[in-house]
C-alpha cells in the first residue's frame, strides 16, 4: 500500500487562481521524496492538500489507504505531520512542553504518556533540556528543530517539511540535517535547496505552474540540465552534483 | 514554591479585601502596607525593583490629582487654596487602593513566570479562550515587537525622519501593515494549529494542581487583611 497516493488533483483559489491542474503522485513506505519546483508553482497548495486543511477541487488524496475527507480528518492529521517555513507560526504556546504537547493532547493523548511522548519527541531533535523555554527566547534554528517535535510528537506516519533548511546558518542546517537523517519515516521535502535534496532524498518530484514535471531519482533529475533550466532550478555557484555521495 | 493558581486566587482575594476597606480607616492601610512589604521581603524582592514597577500606575494616578480642585461640598483650606474635602477623601481612596492592588501584583509578577501564571489562570477555571488569548499575546508580543522594528530600521534606511508631524503618514501606514502582518500571522498560526489536529478548544494539560496546604499558605494574607478589614468596619 502506498504511504501518499494523490490522483487527479486539481484546486483554485476561491479568488479563481488555479494552483493545481490534475496531479497524480505515489510515495511508497520509507521513501524519500524532495519536491522541488519555481516560487509559485503550487507546492504549499499540494502540502496544504495532503492533511486536509485545504479541499473541495476535484481529484482524491490518501494517506496510508485512508482518504482525507472530513469524517477522517483527526486521524489524517495525525498521520501526516507537516512542518511550516516559520517556526514562529507553529510555535505558539508559552512553553516548548506545552507546544510539543498541542498536537498529542488533541488526538487525546493525556498524563503520564503525553509526558513521555514529549520528552521523546524533544530527545530525537536534541532540545530535551530547553522544554521549560518559552519558544521566542530560542535560536531561528533550534525554533525550527522544535517545530518538527511538535509534529513527531503526533506519531506521524509522513513528515512534511516546508524549506526546512531556509534562514539555518551552515551548522543550523547540518545538525538538521542530522535530525532528520535519524528519523524513520517516510518524508516530503518542499526546498529549493538542491543540494540538501540530493543529501536527504533519493527520489524528487519536480512541479512547475501546477503539474508534475519530472519524478525520478534525485540525482538524475539534478543532471538533466535541460529540465533543471525548464524549470528555474539551479545549484548554487560551485556546487557539483558529481562530488557528492547523495542518498541512494 | 506554592502552586500559581494558589497565588493568584491568594493575590486576587487579597486585593478585594483592600478594596473592600472603609477609606477612613487608615490605620489598616497602614497594616496593608506592612504586609506587602512583608511579602516582598519574604519573596526577596527589592523595595526599589516595587516601586520602579509601580510607575505603571503613573497614569491612572494623574486623573486623581484633580479630584480635590474639581469636587464639590464643603472645602478646606491647604496653603491658600481650597480644597473639597469630599475630593481629598476620594483622592485618597483611589490612591491607597490602586497603590496597594498594583503593589500586591507586581509581587505575583515578580515572583511567577507569566507562562506560570497563565497555567494557574487555567486551573482555576478562567475561561479557555481567555487564557489561550493571553499565551497568545505573551507568546507573539516579542514577535510584533522585532517586525516593528525592522520596519522602522526599513523606513529610516531610506531617509525616514520622525520628527515633523506632517510624515506621519508613513507613520500610520506601517501600523496599517503591522496589522495586516499581524492578521496573516494569525491564519497561518490557525492553519498550523489545525494540521496538529485543533477542533476548537485548546487541550488541557494534566493539572498539577495546589495542595491543601498551599492553599493554606496562600490564604494568610487575605485571611489576615479580611480581619482587618471587618476590625475596621466595626
Amino acid at each position: 500500500m502506498s504511504a501518499l497516493e494523490v490522483g487527479g488533483l486539481a484546486f483554485a483559489y476561491p479568488d479563481g487562481h488555479q494552483a493545481l491542474f490534475g496531479l497524480d503522485l505515489d510515495i511508497h513506505p520509507g521513501e524519500r521524496v524532495a519536491l522541488l519546483g519555481p516560487n509559485g508553482a503550487g507546492k504549499t497548495t499540494l502540502v496544504l492538500h495532503l492533511n486536509g486543511v485545504l479541499g473541495g477541487g476535484a481529484g482524491v488524496v490518501r494517506v496510508g489507504g485512508l482518504e482525507v475527507a472530513k469524517p477522517n480528518l483527526k486521524e489524517v492529521r495525525r498521520r501526516v505531520a507537516i512542518v511550516f517555513q516559520d517556526p514562529d507560526d507553529q510555535l505558539f504556546m508559552p512553553t516548548v512542553r506545552a507546544d510539543v504537547a498541542f498536537g498529542p493532547a488533541n488526538l487525546g493523548v493525556s498524563g503520564a504518556e503525553l509526558v513521555e511522548r514529549v520528552m521523546e519527541a524533544l530527545e530525537t531533535v536534541g532540545m530535551a533540556e530547553y522544554a521549560d523555554r518559552p519558544p521566542h527566547h530560542l535560536s531561528f534554528g533550534q525554533r525550527r528543530r522544535v517545530a518538527i517535535a511538535t509534529v513527531l510528537a503526533m506519531d506521524p506516519q509522513i513528515l512534511v517539511l516546508d524549506e526546512p533548511s531556509s534562514n539555518l546558518d551552515p551548522a543550523g542546517r547540518r545538525e538538521l540535517a542530522a535530525v532528520l537523517e535519524g528519523l524513520d519515516l517516510t518524508m516530503l521535502m518542499v526546498t529549493h535547496d538542491l543540494p540538501y535534496a540530493l543529501e536527504l532524498c533519493e527520489r524528487s518530484i519536480v512541479m512547475n505552474e501546477g503539474v508534475i514535471t519530472a519524478d525520478g531519482p534525485t540525482r538524475t533529475i539534478l543532471a538533466d540540465e535541460e529540465l533543471m533550466r525548464a524549470n528555474r532550478l539551479e545549484f548554487p555557484y560551485g556546487f557539483k552534483p558529481d562530488y557528492v555521495a547523495g542518498r541512494t | 514554591m506554592l502552586a500559581p493558581e494558589c497565588k493568584v486566587a491568594g493575590a486576587v482575594a487579597f486585593v478585594l479585601v483592600v478594596v473592600a476597606t472603609p477609606r477612613e480607616a487608615l490605620w489598616a492601610y497602614g497594616i496593608y502596607a506592612g504586609l506587602v512589604v512583608l511579602l516582598a521581603t519574604m519573596a526577596r524582592v527589592g523595595v526599589r525593583t516595587l516601586v520602579r514597577r509601580l510607575v505603571i500606575e503613573t497614569p491612572f494616578l494623574l486623573f486623581v490629582v484633580g479630584l480635590p480642585f474639581l469636587a464639590g461640598g464643603e472645602r478646606v483650606d491647604v496653603a491658600g487654596v481650597g480644597l473639597s474635602i469630599e475630593g481629598l477623601w476620594a483622592a485618597w481612596n483611589i490612591l491607597v487602593k490602586a497603590t496597594v492592588g498594583a503593589a500586591t501584583m507586581v509581587l505575583l509578577a515578580s515572583t511567577t513566570p507569566i507562562t506560570t501564571i497563565l497555567e494557574g489562570l487555567q486551573r482555576l477555571k478562567l475561561p479557555p479562550v481567555m487564557v489561550a488569548i493571553a499565551g497568545f499575546m505573551v507568546r507573539y508580543f516579542d514577535v510584533i515587537v522585532s517586525e516593528m522594528r525592522r520596519m522602522k530600521i526599513g523606513r529610516e534606511s531610506r531617509g525616514y525622519d520622525a520628527r515633523w508631524w506632517w510624515r506621519a503618514k508613513a507613520l500610520s501606514a506601517s501600523a496599517g501593515t503591522l496589522f495586516i502582518r499581524s492578521y496573516e500571522r494569525g491564519e497561518r498560526v490557525h492553519l498550523a494549529m489545525l494540521s496538529r489536529a485543533y477542533t476548537g478548544s485548546m487541550p488541557e494539560f494534566s493539572p498539577r494542581a495546589g495542595s491543601l496546604s498551599q492553599w493554606a499558605a496562600a490564604a494568610t494574607l487575605p485571611a489576615t487583611a479580611l480581619a482587618v478589614c471587618v476590625w475596621a468596619w466595626l
